[in-house]
This record gives structure tokens, sequence and C-alpha cells, in this order.
């Protein structure tokens, strides 16, 4: 159904205008980002100081929860290192149970520009969409990165689209936007390492709408990529056969409804 | 030569073995993680019954002239061995993580303790 979304991110003030009336949080998972998770919380406060920001701290071993702490963000702090998926879900809990309508997702390192959450908070904000992913491929900037990489990103691509029936460019994505809908699935349910390919699909089969917009990335502002070339081949086998497994789940509407509270 | 019966038994054997393991992931008892090597030796005893020259080819390889089946079961034992070397890993991390789990439940619970303790007497400081 839905093609690639060609227009440019809808005017920051619409964007604005809409999120006054609803409970948002932005999730940012950190793993041993001192050095950026800082400079992230402001960004996100700068676009629109009414978000609650959520730093899920997956075990580092740096100052990362103090500095979050200290700027006022909420911190989860997971007693060792569950992975990006299982941090990811943490904070879609957080949300889930304190009530959020949307939640949007900016990486810890930096490499996501806050000032582009417009682009993918507009379809979720007018109801286009119950996730919508930036995409870096979709038109809008550069983006550098190593080979293996390129290669398990088109892969996915195709593999993906293929298993939606519908084109999805950038599946590794960690910038992105969920409505309530895609809280509560996500706190129920939410793939283990390497999650973003098979959370995409997840949600389609869940029957929630999936949207790409194009949005530039920035280079790692700090930290080291977890992801390494012999990894990274074990990602995508282990992916490629979670994607195939679950062509034969059934999967059911996740309910709304928070059972605490 | 490999007797053709073996061959047969091998490979469903084998390929009930990837069935199960298939079945268990969709039905969320077996993680992906935990499946791979599962599949992985699956998959190469399925490919080792059915290319029953390549078994032999094998076989003569390591002098197993009478019997090569025999090769059949040798590379079975070494999967299970790899799978049991990775599961003692696993439980490794797993018991070290419940060490630190059960450390954190104890500082959180002893706190709360506190807390509790000093909340009814309604003391000024708080």
């Amino acid at each position: 159904m839905a093609e690639l979304v060609e227009v440019p991110a809808p005017p920051r003030n619409d964007v604005l205008a809409q999120l006054g009336e609803q409970k948002r949080l932005a999730v940012v998972p950190a793993l041993n980002e001192e050095q950026t998770v800082g400079r992230v919380i402001d960004e996100i406060r700068a676009f629109d100081p009414g978000f609650e920001i959520v730093v899920v701290d997956d075990g580092s071993t740096d100052r990362t929860a103090g500095i979050a702490a200290d700027r006022g963000a909420h911190v989860l702090r997971l007693p060792f290192n569950l992975g990006i998926g299982g941090a990811m879900q943490t904070g879609y809990r957080f949300a889930f149970e304190r009530g959020y309508d949307v939640a949007v997702q900016v990486d810890g390192d930096g490499q996501h520009d806050p000032t582009q959450l417009p682009a993918i908070l507009g379809p979720v904000l007018a109801g286009e969409a119950d996730l919508c992913v930036g995409s870096r491929f979709a038109g809008g900037g550069g983006y550098r990165s190593s080979f293996t990489r390129r290669l398990g990103i088109r892969l996915f691509a195709s593999v993906v689209s293929a298993v939606v029936r519908q084109k999805v460019t950038d599946t590794t994505s960690g910038f992105r936007a969920v409505n309530r809908k895609g809280i509560a699935l996500f706190a129920a349910d939410y793939p283990h390492d390497y999650p973003e390919v098979e959370a995409t699909v997840m949600c389609v089969k869940h029957k929630l709408t999936l949207r790409e917009v194009p949005v530039s990335m920035r280079e790692r502002g700090g930290g080291a990529s977890s992801i390494t070339a012999l990894r990274s081949i074990y990602y995508m086998t282990k992916v490629l056969l979670a994607i195939f497994v679950g062509l034969f789940r059934r999967y059911a509407v996740p309910p709304e409804e928070a059972h605490h509270r | 030569m490999t007797p053709l019966p073996v061959s047969i038994a091998a490979a469903v054997a084998s390929f009930l073995l990837l069935v199960i393991v298939f079945e268990l992931i969709r039905s969320r008892r077996l993680r992906e993680r935990y499946a791979l090597l599962w599949l992985l030796t699956g998959g190469v005893l399925l490919a080792l019954s059915l290319w029953r020259d390549g078994l032999n080819t094998i076989a003569g390889w390591f002098g197993v002239e009478t019997y090569p089946p025999a090769i059949l079961g040798a590379v079975g034992a070494l999967f299970i061995l790899v799978v049991l070397l990775h599961y003692s890993t696993v439980i490794s991390r797993l018991s070290d993580q419940n060490t630190i789990l059960a450390q954190r439940l104890a500082l959180l619970e002893q706190q709360q303790r506190e807390e509790g303790a000093r909340e009814p007497s309604r003391s000024p400081a708080s």
C-alpha cells in the first residue's frame, strides 16, 4: 500500500502544536556514551521542552547514567548488559506503564539529529502510521558505513520489503516514532539483539501501519559501534532465521491498556 | 560403502531434529540465538546422510575403510560437544547475572526497609 513519502518534513510548528496534547517520551538507549548522552538530552529539549526523556543505561561502566540524571532525565539503569533489544524494551515498558501516547527512539551516541524529530513524528501524529521510521536511504543525506554493514542493510531491505509487501529502504534505522499501539506491542514483545529489523516486520504482522520518511543521520559522536564484521554475519543469519520462522507464527493485536494502574 | 538403510535412518533422524528445532523456535520455547548451533548440527548431519559419496570420501581421508557411517557418529558427537561447551558458557553468564540480581534485590529491600522504618515516625527531617 504505502509508498515512500517523498514530501519534505511537515512544518515544525504544526508538529509542535499537535504534540502539545500528547504525553510524549523520548527513549534514549545508551551504552558507555558519556561524551554524547548529555548533548542528546539537551537537543531533544531544545526541539520540544515538553518531551520527557528516559535514558536506558544498558550496563555502562562510565558516567552515562550520572550525566543523564544530572540533566533531569529519567534513568533506567540495567544491572548488566541486556543488549539493545532488552534495553529498548525496558524503555517501551516504561512508556506503556506510565501511559505515554507517543514514544520516539533517539540513540545516545548522537547519530540521530533531534531537529529531524518532526519528520518521524508527523505521520504518527497525523494518524497515518503507527510506526514511523527515519530512513537514511530514502532521499535524505548521505551515509558512510563499512562494506559488510552496507551489504547487510541492503539484504535486509529486500527481504523485509518482500515480507511486509511494502517498500522499506532502511530496516536497521533506530530513529523511529510509535504511537500508543506501537508502545503496547513493543512493551509486550520486542526482539533481542539487532532488533530493528525484526521489530519492523513484527509491527506489520500485528497489523500496525508502517511508514518510512527520509532523514539524514550524523557520524557517530562518540563510543564505538557495537557491531563488528564477524558479528554482523552472525546477526544476519540470526535475524534472517527469525524473520523466516516469524512467517509461520500467528499474531494478535496487542492490548493498549496497561495492566498496572 | 555406506549401507542404504543407515543413510535413510540418519537422514530421517536429522530431518526430524531440524523440524523439532524449527517448531521450538516458532512456539517461542527456543530463542534463535540458541537454536543456530542445533540447526547447523541438523543441517550438516542431513547433508552427510544424503550425500553418500561424500561420506565415503571423508571416511577415506581419515582411513576409515570398513564402515563409513562411523563418520556420522563422530561428526554428531563433535557437534554435541560444541553445543554443550556453548551451553556451559551460557550457564556461567546466567549465574553471574543471577548473582548481580540477587545482590541488587538485597540492597533494594534493605533500602526500602530503612525508608519504611523512618516513615511512620514522620521525623521532621524528611
